[in-house]
């Protein structure tokens, strides 16, 4: 595998986009990102995307973002894996260009969600779940992750307002990036009067539904001396999958990073996720951000511009403006939510109640 | 999402009859039914009917239903570890008036899954109710 590094970001602001479709969404992240880079090669484009076909009536969705980004005839492939697409469509061209098939590679993350009413897309979230022993059983994302949190809470006597300091610093590092979608930062006192989705989960605990797009350009380590910004190195990249059921599940890494954007869908996410990967030991992960320490300040700072709660999900899209937040704070353009030093940065995007798993180190 | 009757009938053994799969060469109870065990990657497992009893893993109540089960919300779902080994995710029945806990006793019913949709029929399988005859 040859060294490949990200040479171009773009984004757009998470939002209820009312006036712009799927494609308008995909071409102005992909114009960013080119841009960013400062390179016009493209050899092949992934995009990332779970639910075109359901909220957007709209499939072969690789091949109408590359004919309306002016990129035909290139190879163009819609990459999904539930709520994980983004990361798997990084995944996949990290592939295509550490392999030598394909020097450079666009990737872009797209959801278009706001079409539809919450219980149309409550339904369609639940086609990551078992379609015949959850979904079929009115189980939604809400109510899976519901029970691994009073699961969680029951085995470390947690109680609701111990996780209220995830929602906290996702929405304090939200109101420092102009992307996101809530930058109002709340209070423990919010949290704990937020209305119940599923119980232990309420609103304030959960990502909210939203359009957006994010994209990477990138291309051979070697050849990255004619982009116009520094280069990120991935140093890492890897996919694992699980049980597809919740309930059919038994159990994970470590790493030293500067920063980390996790899976934040649902406050017990981050929890469990910072547990698996070894950032904090069982049971303690609530321990570590009642101390600070997820703070943009704090030693393991986590959703740095917002992590998916206060910058938004729009599923498909959100592993890769992880990314595009990682390689920012990287190259040290975070501006006021920059972490200081960061050298190397994880970012984690998880489909399903965590059946798959792809996560990026990137370095500089 | 609409109701899809092959689907309902292919499911009839899992929903009326908690089928699962046994593995022949180790301990594995396995629900829903495979056909590979994940333990030990035996091919060609064996339809094993679970007692149906089991004590609650985990709860929650559903306040914001998808399409389809509007008219049963707020609804309560679970998780059970069946008497057999494995963990089950299920809607609860009966609970009006009852305090859930973790490690109650609970036990199947047959039941309606979901609201009936435009082409009548209705899918019945199974949930969860807490055991009768046991202080609740």
């Amino acid at each position: 595998m040859r060294d490949v590094s990200i040479i171009g970001v773009g984004q757009i602001p998470v939002a209820e986009h009312w006036d712009r479709s799927i494609r308008d969404l995909a071409v102005e992240a992909i114009a960013a990102a080119r841009q960013d880079a400062g390179i016009d090669r493209v050899d092949v484009l992934f995009v990332g995307n779970m639910l075109s076909g359901e909220l957007a009536g709209q499939e072969n969705l690789a091949t109408l973002v590359a004919d309306a980004a002016g990129l035909l005839p290139i190879e163009a492939l819609k990459i999904e894996a539930a709520c994980a697409s983004g990361g798997a469509a990084l995944r996949a061209a990290h592939l295509a260009v550490g392999s030598g098939a394909h020097d450079y590679a666009l990737v872009v993350g797209v959801e278009k969600m706001t079409d539809y009413l919450t219980d149309g897309v409550t339904a369609a979230l639940a086609l990551a779940a078992d379609a015949d022993y959850e979904a079929a059983h009115g189980i939604t994302f809400a109510a899976l992750n519901a029970l691994l949190m009073r699961r969680y809470m029951y085995e470390h006597q947690a109680r609701h307002e111990d996780f209220a300091p995830f929602s906290v610093n996702a929405h304090a590092n939200a109101a420092l990036n102009p992307h996101a979608m809530y930058r109002q930062p709340i209070t423990v006192d919010d949290f704990e009067r937020s209305p119940w989705v599923a119980d232990p989960i309420n609103i304030l605990d959960s990502a909210g539904i939203c359009d957006g797009a994010a994209a990477l350009l990138i291309g051979p380590t070697s050849e990255t001396r004619r982009a116009r910004r520094p280069p990120v190195r991935i140093a890492a990249s890897a996919t694992a999958t699980d049980t597809l059921g919740l309930a059919e599940r038994k159990d994970p890494l470590v790493w030293d990073v500067d920063l980390f954007e996790p899976h934040d869908a649902f406050t017990i996410v981050s929890v469990l996720t910072l547990e698996a990967c070894g950032l904090a030991d069982r049971g303690r992960a609530l321990k570590l951000a009642a101390e600070g320490r997820i703070g943009l300040e704090g030693d393991i700072p986590i959703c740095t511009f917002g992590g998916l709660k206060g910058r938004g999900h729009p599923v498909g899209a959100s592993g890769v403006y992880q990314l595009v937040e990682t390689v920012l704070q990287l190259r040290g353009e975070a501006g006021p939510a920059q972490v200081r030093g960061a050298t190397i940065g994880m970012a984690q995007s998880v489909g399903g109640s965590g059946s798959v798993a792809v996560t990026h180190i990137l370095q500089v | 999402m609409t109701v899809e009757l092959p689907r309902y009938h292919r499911l009839r053994g899992a929903y009326y009859r908690l089928e699962g799969s046994a593995c022949p060469a180790c301990p594995g109870r396995y629900f829903p039914p495979r056909a590979v065990c994940p333990a030990c990657r035996t091919a060609g497992l064996r339809m094993f009917a679970f007692c149906g009893r089991g004590t609650l893993y985990s709860f929650s109540r559903v306040l914001q239903p998808p399409r389809g089960f509007a008219s049963m919300a707020p609804y309560a779902v679970g998780m059970v570890r069946l008497e057999e080994g494995p963990l089950i995710s299920c809607q609860l029945a009966d609970t009006d008036g009852v305090d859930l806990s973790i490690g109650m006793p609970v036990e199947m019913v047959t039941r309606k899954l979901r609201d009936a949709e435009e082409h009548g029929y209705i899918v019945y399988g199974y949930k969860f109710r807490p055991r009768l005859g046991r202080a609740r």
